[in-house]
């Protein structure tokens, strides 16, 4: 048989299995399913998109050109600007854009059951996500490497450039709360996790000195010592704990780890970068792309069962863990997996400097956006192996279900999932913690989805250590987000501060770096703040917030990229990347809206804001509550007007972008196309990061 | 062969942590700027480091 022939047969082939895995998910209503069809849909999926979509893709809209110099070709400066191995640059773009979302959200979305969250990572990514890497990274190739802000400037004009820029630093605002809140609920009282995590920070500063000052440079060898390290912080905590007098001094309630994150942002943001930061990184990348590759071992070898529901009642909108319909919040909750604009960040400005050639562009921009979509696809089988019962008690905040275990579990029980007392308080011993009710914010029951399935593939023992060893690389790279999103969040804040006051844009000045960073603190530590005291638990508030401003971003960089392809001459295929504008553009403003104005004071932020104070003034509410509730009303009308905002902010970038298009449909000038001019590459495969020139 | 193979691994593993960086920048620099004295390990390590935490390299 020909090659071609063989080769069709092959596609044929994984269509069809592609196909009715993902219809096998769909029409399957039975006790239970195994995780092994989300795998091959998944798997299925990418393989067709990347195959057929994203070459189409390349060769009719981009165009891309493979005699075509790169920036790293042409301003090789040997540091931030190298033509680098192509399978290197996927490594690196890889490490940069999976963080914690594509975890922590599909966890949150299945309390809708496991059908929405999983058709929308599927469906969001290869049509959406991967698309606005891959076409973001071709704009920036082609524009010296600049990044989305200076793009949106230079395509749009100016408005579009200040949109870019406050929707990035508001994004940044709002990802750091609520993943300093995600961190607080995981360590609050255990304190098992709470030495665990303090153990890393001098593990961290000793691998920093060790690759400034010892052998510096040394990347792999200070990688190597400090994950041992990691290892021993683990089962340092594992003592800690075990041990009566130490456990009290590591017993903290949730404002005192509030606090810690805030004076560790603060601290790792104006230490030198050498001494935390980036030895932290190198610790949680290496720990991060280790665990996800274990766990997609351990899922093929186990083969588990998902015990979750393809739907749930809660797709009415009363669910526990957030409150509001599947339309349009399943959308909002699951960002990264799918469409994650935070990406569009990285794709410009950072990779575009190292990519050896064009027609690389495909593999990594689309490439590794299906890979962390598939990151997210584990996140939602580590979930659904829980018992549903389980992962409700973990997930519901006390405020919802009740705060004694005995009307937890009735509660839950009630909805028709059911749980007992019993068999919470045996899981948390096998965890090594005190209680897992109302531990929200997703990163614990993540860690007991995946301690369950690590434990079980490799022997069936150590479960508290799995699971703490699960919870010490969640909040590590959680931190790392944390630190370079203050720093970088510092830098923008004096970048806007200049205009006001000349002096405050100097980012080598000590007082102003301190004053910035203080400020810049402040402002998320209040939105985490206020989620901690938050009697729903704080997700309920913050995460949707997040996803708004998370798909704000995506609708900009969507916006610069369809303008960039209107004004290339290619308007007939402005859909590719206008199609998820459209969509995320109608999610994005019903979700606002829907969080600003809704009557339901479980969603809408003003008529919580009401009803709380009506229960206030009737004086019905309890003492506690009543004394935070001043501070939470205030919270509440500012998280509205931060919504509004962010819907706002999305508009004014379209309405520029469409009036740019039709001045140029109707023949009146436009800013012209920022490309650079073409210049033959000389690189040659061979020559490609060994650091010579042609 | 199996050598052959894990030194390819092993290069893969320095390139993509950046632990051949300054091997690669010597490399570079000898060619571009012939007769001009390189940055130091340090200061190169540092440089490089400062560049890469001043702007978005970590996603959420």
């Amino acid at each position: 048989m020909p090659k071609s022939v063989l080769a069709k047969l092959l596609w044929l082939g994984i269509a069809i299995l592609g196909a009715s895995a993902i219809g096998g998910i769909a029409i399957h209503r039975g006790e239970s399913i195994n995780a092994i069809w989300f795998i091959a849909a998944a798997a299925c999926t990418y393989l067709i998109a990347f195959r057929f979509y994203s070459a189409w893709i390349c060769a009719k809209v981009l165009v891309l050109d493979e005699t075509r110099a790169t920036p790293a070709e042409r301003f090789n400066n040997g540091r931030d600007f190298v033509p680098t191995n192509r399978w290197v640059v996927f490594g690196h773009h890889f490490a940069a854009i999976a963080g914690p979302g594509p975890l922590i959200g599909p966890t949150l979305a299945m309390q809708f059951g496991y059908l929405p969250g999983t058709l929308w990572i599927l469906v969001g990514a290869v049509l959406g996500g991967c698309v606005q890497d891959m076409v973001i990274m071709f704009c920036s190739t082609r524009r010296d490497g600049r990044s989305l802000g200076q793009m949106a400037r230079d395509e749009l004009g100016p408005v579009g450039g200040w949109a870019a820029m406050i929707g990035t630093m508001t994004i940044m605002l709002i990802l750091i709360a609520v993943l300093g809140l995600v961190i607080v609920n995981a360590m609050k009282h255990s304190p098992w996790a709470t030495a665990t995590v303090l153990g890393t920070i001098p593990v961290a500063m000793l691998i920093g000195i060790y690759m400034r000052g010892i052998r510096p440079g040394r990347v792999l060898e200070g990688s190597i010592i400090g994950i041992v390290l990691l290892v021993l912080c683990v089962l340092g905590g594992g003592w800690v704990d075990h041990n009566q007098t130490l456990r009290g001094l590591f017993d903290w309630s949730g404002e005192s780890v509030a606090w810690f994150v805030m004076i560790y942002g603060f601290a790792a943001a104006t230490l030198p970068v050498w001494l935390l930061l980036a030895p932290r990184d190198y610790l949680s990348t290496f720990l991060k792309l280790g665990v996800v590759f274990l766990l997609a071992i351990s899922i093929l070898v186990l083969a588990p069962d998902m015990k979750m529901p393809a739907l749930t009642q809660f797709i009415d909108g009363t669910g526990p863990i957030f409150k509001g319909n599947l339309f349009p919040f399943v959308f909002i909750t699951i960002a990264c997996g799918a469409i994650s604009g935070f990406h569009s960040l990285v794709s410009s400005g950072t990779t575009p400097k190292l990519l050896p050639n064009e027609r690389d562009i495909r593999m990594i921009g689309y490439g590794s956006m299906a890979l962390e979509s598939f990151v997210g696809i584990m996140a939602v089988i580590a979930a659904c192996v829980l018992e549903p019962g389980v992962f409700f008690a973990i997930n519901s905040p006390a405020g919802v279900v009740g705060k004694e275990a005995a009307a937890a579990v009735a509660t839950i029980s009630s909805w028709g999932f059911p749980v007992t007392v019993e068999q919470m308080q045996i899981l948390a011993k096998e965890m090594g913690e005190a209680t897992l009710f109302a531990r929200t914010g997703g990163a614990p029951s993540l860690a007991v989805g995946m301690a369950t399935i690590f434990s079980t593939t490799f022997g069936g023992t150590l479960l508290a250590m799995w699971y703490h060893f699960a919870i010490m690389f969640e909040v590590l790279f959680i931190l790392t987000t944390l630190d370079a999103g203050t720093r970088v969040g510092r830098f923008m804040l004096q970048d806007m501060l200049k205009y006001v006051w000349k002096p405050m844009g100097n980012v080598s000045s000590y007082p102003m770096t301190v004053i910035s960073s203080l400020i810049f603190v402040t402002a998320w530590g209040y939105f985490l703040w206020q989620g901690v005291k938050d009697p729903l638990g704080g997700v309920n508030i913050l995460w949707p917030l997040f996803g708004i401003s998370n798909q704000l971003l995506a609708g900009i960089a969507l916006s610069v990229a369809t303008g960039i392809i209107i004004k290339m001459g290619k308007l007939r295929y402005a859909w590719v990347t206008g199609l998820p504008l459209t969509w995320l553009a109608i999610i994005c403003t019903w979700a606002a809206w829907e969080k600003v104005f809704s009557p339901n004071p479980a969603i809408g932020f003003l008529s919580g804001a009401a009803s709380m104070a009506e229960k206030l003034a009737a004086g019905t509410l309890s003492p506690e509550r009543a004394a935070v509730a001043p501070q939470l009303i205030i919270g509440q009308r500012i998280d509205a007007a931060l919504a509004f905002l962010f819907a706002v902010i999305l508009w004014v970038v379209i309405v520029d972008m469409l009036r740019m298009s039709m001045r140029m449909r109707s023949g009146k000038p436009v800013l012209p196309l920022s490309e650079s001019k073409y210049i033959r590459t000389r690189l040659d495969e061979s020559m490609i990061s060994t650091g010579q020139h042609a | 062969m199996i050598g052959a193979e894990l030194k390819q691994i092993w290069q893969y593993l320095r390139q993509v942590s950046g632990d051949d960086a300054y091997e690669r920048y010597l490399a570079h620099h000898r060619q571009a700027h012939p007769g001009e004295p390189p940055m130091t390990q340090e200061q190169y390590f540092r440089k490089r480091q400062d560049e890469k935490w001043s702007k978005v390299s970590r996603c959420c």
